[in-house]
């Protein structure tokens, strides 16, 4: 079996004196979708954002069998490693299409110019609307974009974070079908979500976090007929979870 | 007042102006990239524009000396900072950008010093220098800093502000300079007399400006640098290097603020303490246009230019005063559309 | 050692001073300018640290003060001792006014006015023909007691340290008081505080002028000192010199304004002595040390020097343990005739095109604690806003007790008998557990400024820090109620915030999301002390994401989901109820 392209050990973050992230580790294998599931405060953006280098954190990260702990978030992407962050941190004063080429700025212009094409290939509403200033773009619009954004450096794995927070189902299907085919383009994803049964359904392995801490993991099919996932997610067990 | 004056007042009011304009767009770039409100802003115009007139002088400036001196110091900060990781590479990178550099544009000078040279070389030369100033200056004082809140980084603005200052009367004197004209034709249209030297200002004003518009709005890395401004965040993760957007928009403004100084000094004397004023009015400007918009920044300086002018004419003694509380009323309205800010970080 | 007694042998130390023999005249005015400088410095250590209110303008009021006496003893002949109480009121009228104008500028925008009008009225001075323009007025007359004249500088020291001693005693009682736990949640957690009454923009302006009567004073003190006025010391260096001063020293620490502005005199002098030695030449050298000093001190100890050097010393101040059987005399409150405590009525909040509270009516009723959940993005945070006159509804009625609130302040609200907690804790880090619970009691006080310099509110500080005291133990934290609120884990935070809460003697409870990032143990006693409160006659509204503490606490829930009420009803029917698991789940589970 192949080395992982992400792997991640023993993480350990804090904040001040409350330890956000306890003992965290795990793996994305490529072409794979992992996910991320937990309720709101269970620390998984923290995680994220560390493993992006945007937070500090104890514990060792590895990418493409390079060692990431100490590098900027700068190096980090120029090594393939990209992150949609909860908030998007989109351009909000700038087109679309300056937003998405400032998505290829460490990588060679002529892969630039495929880059655009693919790109607007998966979200042809970006293309539509390119020289719209991202920030009148709709909510759905705007997570497009983030990820067209993110996808433009041609990157190994992609980071997401909550990528269905204030979406209408309606978009959250067509963003969760652009993950799939993301996977099928050679892309490796890791994906943190609240809306755990649209997350379950298209990844291949799932983690539940609680309270900082990995609580189980296994196939994501596996993790949805769970009834402890249930339990925790609702606080309390409930007697018809299982029946899917 | 009769049409001439009038005219002439007006003509002086824009050459102030133009000059108000390029100064204050250098504070309003600076100011969305690091959020950095940026007084020294004023020693770069007194840098520039003494170290032209002393090179024209014949002399040597005593400012190429502090770029070596800032870039030493920069040069260990930055192996300070890297010293759990040094390899050669970055230890020859460092030197080359923050020693070799200013050295050689030091030899340069000592080249050049003391020789009757063109208007051309001096002005290369003064840009030169001044520029690595701005570049070492946002190393050593801003980048340190550079994730602390907007209250403390003009704080330390303040502190270069002193420092320079206080080095410009070591170099230059107390006593003020002029220097030579870049053009010392006139021409005469009508009732009005343009001086070469004010149409020097116009033009290069207005092309500068629309170099700016162009590197901004066509060239990825203009894109880069407003990115910055716009998303700090967002532009780290698209692999920005944040601290080289900040290196280049001082870099910009430096030398914006040098070129400034080596128009007017023809002019007008300047003096060690001059460009902190100057620097000032560029401030008011920057601040009418909310230190954000450029365009309405270019009109209000054209505005305060004018009212400066009219005020001297009628009330010379106050001059000051009516220009500096002028800016009162200007903050009172930006600060109320301003959107209300819990202050959790200090 | 206790405060008091540490003030007393540093002024007994001062006052010894010029009295060894063979010291040498050079550093008795050494002295002098080190307590002119610490005067205004005291002023703005409270303006930057405390208030955050940084200004590079006081030099301007020393200005004022100095200016003021200058003209009414050289042209009207007026004695000093009387021009004192007339500069110390010009200073503050300049301050009223410019105060006014700087107070309200947000951000960055206020320093950058301090400059403006700092430069400005700089010039104003050295231009007016009265003031003598930039020669300024001479042959000021020196300060007389008697026969006795001030006329050299070891006795013009005992007017000038006695004037910073008494200003530094009357400064941190105005901190010790009422008025002053207003003053200092300025900085961080003014949001909160406003929600118990206290006028911030009001603190602002009084902590504004505050500092510009001390450096009136030290200009008045300047004045009969050098007998002569020159526009100079006041202007633009001056005025930085000063903020300085404050870094130096400490910024928030009154004593740390003395400290620095010794510092930095004693370092202007050496500087200014041997730099030119070193360098030769001319030029104001020391300003350029002084520059890459304050570039330095920015990143390494902005912190400044006082509160490094009280952590050497071994200061304990005295713990104090309010008397609590003091009585505070309860507020009026309306009485509910019938029907529920609390009624929100199709309540609506439309953001533009979004609809983020849609039509929700619930009840709150006496005795009983009510959570309200949903998935995120429900509405919650907003309809909690709603109640709470954060927001303005766009179309809805809330009522509490009959009364409508929809659109009332929060000051208002507050005085209804409904208090609060917020999502984010807001205390005030650098206060202990009782001066922020007591914040919560602060409409219920009466002393303002000038009392409590005075120490005249001493019956009334004594009322409601025994209030505080009550109700820190009832929440439990008594063990805490000394140590500094920023030293406490987040859950302990929260419940004193709800001991806050409680100094209002509320009738109705609201809790925003108050077990987020609490451990298993601290939200068990959270639940015990809310049961305890319902059962004590209050009413608690909850907003929770955490649905295991929630269904074990509450009487009833309300469930939103985009904006609208989706179902209420008891915990155990909630459980079971098919729509709620799908917003939770998505999907039939």
């Amino acid at each position: 079996m192949s080395a992982p392209l992400l792997s991640v050990s023993d993480v350990h973050i804090s904040y001040g004196k409350v330890e956000a992230v306890r003992s965290v580790s795990l793996e994305v294998g490529a072409n794979r979708i992992v996910t991320i599931i937990g309720a709101n405060g269970a620390g998984k953006t923290t995680l994220l954002n560390a493993m992006m280098g945007i937070l500090p954190m104890k514990g060792r990260v590895s990418f493409g069998g390079v060692d990431m702990t100490q590098l900027d978030i700068e190096d980090r992407v120029a090594r393939g490693l990209s992150l949609v962050p909860e908030h998007r941190e989109l351009f909000g004063t700038m087109s679309v299409e300056d937003n998405l080429q400032l998505g290829s700025f460490r990588i060679a212009k002529s892969i630039a110019a495929q880059s655009f094409e693919r790109v607007y290939a998966l979200f042809p509403r970006l293309k539509e609307r390119r020289r719209q200033l991202a920030g009148t773009l709709s909510g759905g619009e705007q997570q497009m974009l983030a990820m067209g954004r993110a996808l433009m450096g041609a990157p190994k794995l992609l980071m997401l974070d909550e990528p269905s927070l204030g979406l209408a189902p309606l978009i959250v299907a067509d963003i969760f079908r652009t993950v799939g085919e993301l996977r099928d383009a050679g892309v490796s994803v890791l994906l943190v979500e609240q809306n755990a049964k649209a997350a379950l359904k298209i990844a291949d392995h799932a983690y539940v976090m609680e309270l900082g801490e990995f609580v189980l993991d296994g196939p994501a099919a596996e993790i949805a007929t769970n009834q402890q996932v249930v339990a925790s997610y609702l606080g309390f067990q409930h007697a018809g979870a299982s029946q899917t | 007042m009769n049409t001439t004056i009038l005219l002439f007042l007006l003509q002086d009011g824009i050459t102030n102006g133009a000059i108000y304009a390029l100064l204050g767009l250098a504070l309003v770039l600076v100011f969305a990239v690091t959020r950095v409100i940026l007084i020294p802003q004023g020693e770069f115009v007194t840098y520039g524009a003494l170290t032209y007139a002393t090179l024209s002088a014949g002399q040597m400036p005593g400012t190429a000396q502090l770029a070596v001196a800032m870039g030493i110091v920069a040069f260990g900060i930055d192996l300070f900072l890297a010293r759990k990781s040094l390899h050669a590479k970055r230890i020859l990178r460092a030197f080359a950008v923050n020693v070799v550099f200013p050295c050689a544009i030091l030899g340069l000078t000592c080249f050049f010093a003391g020789r009757h040279n063109t208007i051309a070389v001096n002005t290369a030369l003064s840009l030169l220098i001044v520029a690595a100033i701005g570049l070492f200056l946002y190393r050593i004082a801003f980048q340190p800093i550079a994730h602390t809140s907007v209250l403390v980084l003009l704080i330390a603005s303040v502190g270069c502000h002193l420092a320079m200052q206080g080095f410009g009367l070591v170099f230059f004197g107390a006593e003020g300079l002029r220097g030579p004209a870049i053009s010392d034709a006139a021409l005469t249209i009508g009732p009005l007399s343009f001086s070469g030297q004010s149409l020097a200002v116009y033009g290069i004003t207005i092309a500068f400006m629309a170099g700016l518009w162009l590197f901004f709005d066509y060239t990825l890395y203009g894109k880069a640098l407003r990115a910055t401004a716009v998303n700090r965040l967002g532009a780290r993760l698209v692999g920005i290097r944040t601290s080289l957007s900040g290196q280049l928009a001082f870099l910009l403004a430096s030398v914006i603020g040098a070129l400034s100084g080596i128009l007017i000094v023809p002019i007008t004397t300047l003096y060690y303490d001059t460009g902190f004023l100057i620097g000032l009015k560029g401030f008011i400007v920057a601040i009418i246009g909310g230190l954000v918009s450029y365009p309405v920044t270019a009109f209000a300086a054209l505005g305060v230019g004018i009212v400066e002018a009219f005020s001297s004419f009628y009330a010379s003694n106050f001059k000051e005063v009516i220009v500096f509380t002028l800016i009162i009323p200007v903050l009172v309205l930006r600060s109320l559309a301003a959107p209300e800010v819990e202050d959790e970080e200090d | 050692m206790s405060r008091r007694f540490s003030i007393l042998l540093f002024a007994l130390i001062m006052a010894a001073l010029p009295l060894i023999p063979d010291m040498p005249p050079f550093w008795i005015v050494l002295l002098d300018n080190i307590g002119l400088a610490a005067l205004v410095a005291m002023g703005l250590v409270l303006l930057t640290g405390v208030g955050g209110l940084t200004s590079f303008g006081q030099a301007v009021f020393c200005g004022f003060g100095a200016y003021t006496t200058a003209v009414l003893t050289t042209q009207y002949g007026l004695s000093p001792w009387l021009t004192l109480p007339i500069s110390l009121v010009v200073s503050g009228i300049a301050a009223v006014v410019l105060g006014i104008v700087t107070v309200r500028l947000s951000g960055h925008y206020l320093p950058l006015s301090t400059i403006a009008w700092g430069i400005g009225l700089y010039y104003l001075f050295s231009k007016l023909e009265f003031l003598g323009r930039n020669d300024g007025i001479g042959r000021v007359p020196p300060l007389q007691i008697g026969h006795y004249q001030m006329l050299d500088a070891g006795s013009i020291y005992y007017a000038i340290w006695f004037a910073v001693i008494l200003s530094a005693i009357l400064t941190l009682n105005l901190l010790d008081s009422r008025t002053g736990r207003g003053i200092r949640a300025l900085r961080r957690g003014h949001i909160a505080a406003e929600a118990f009454g206290v006028k911030t923009g009001w603190a602002k302006l009084l902590v504004f002028i505050h500092a510009a009567v001390l450096a009136g004073l030290s200009g008045w003190l300047y004045a009969h000192f050098q007998r002569a006025v020159m526009p100079t010391p006041f202007g633009a260096q001056a005025g930085i010199e000063y903020l300085f001063i404050a870094v130096v020293g400490g910024a928030g620490y009154v004593w740390g304004g003395v400290l620095g502005a010794a510092i930095v005199v004693i370092l202007k002098e050496v500087l200014q002595g041997y730099l030119p030695l070193i360098f030769g030449g001319q030029g104001q050298l020391e300003i350029i040390v002084f520059g890459i000093m304050l570039v330095a001190l920015v990143q390494l100890a902005p912190g400044g020097v006082w509160p490094w050097l009280i952590g050497l010393l071994p200061f304990k101040d005295k713990v104090r343990r309010p008397d609590t059987s003091i009585a505070l005399a309860a507020p009026a409150r309306a009485t509910i005739l019938s029907g529920p405590l609390l009624r929100i009525d199709n309540a609506r909040k439309q953001f533009g095109g979004v609809t983020a509270v849609n039509d929700v009516s619930f009840d709150v009723g006496a005795k009983e604690i009510l959570a309200l959940i949903g998935p995120n993005g429900a509405g919650k945070s907003t309809t909690f806003n709603l109640i709470t006159g954060v927001l303005k509804a766009t179309s809805g009625t809330v009522t509490f007790a009959g009364q409508p609130i929809i659109d009332a302040a929060p000051q208002a609200i507050t005085q209804l008998g409904i208090s609060r907690t917020f999502q984010h804790v807001k205390l005030v880090p650098d206060m202990t557990v009782l001066e922020n619970v007591a914040i919560g009691a602060h409409l219920r006080g009466r002393s303002g400024a000038i009392a409590s310099m005075l120490r005249l509110d001493r019956a009334d500080e004594a009322a409601l820090l025994a209030e505080a005291a009550r109700q820190i133990e009832r929440v439990g934290l008594g063990d805490q109620i000394d140590q500094l609120a920023g030293s406490l884990s987040l859950g302990q935070q929260r419940i004193v915030e709800i001991a806050r809460a409680l100094c209002v003697n509320p009738m109705l409870l609201l809790l925003d999301e108050p077990a987020a990032g609490l451990r298993h143990m601290e939200k068990q006693r959270l639940a015990a002390l809310l049961r305890q409160l319902r059962d004590g006659g209050m009413s608690v509204l909850l907003v929770e994401h955490d649905m295991g503490f929630v269904m074990d606490l509450a009487d009833r829930i309300v469930v939103l989901d985009f904006g609208t009420r989706i179902a209420e009803g008891t915990p155990k029917a909630i459980m079971s109820n098919p729509d709620v698991i799908k917003a939770y789940l998505g999907g039939a589970a």
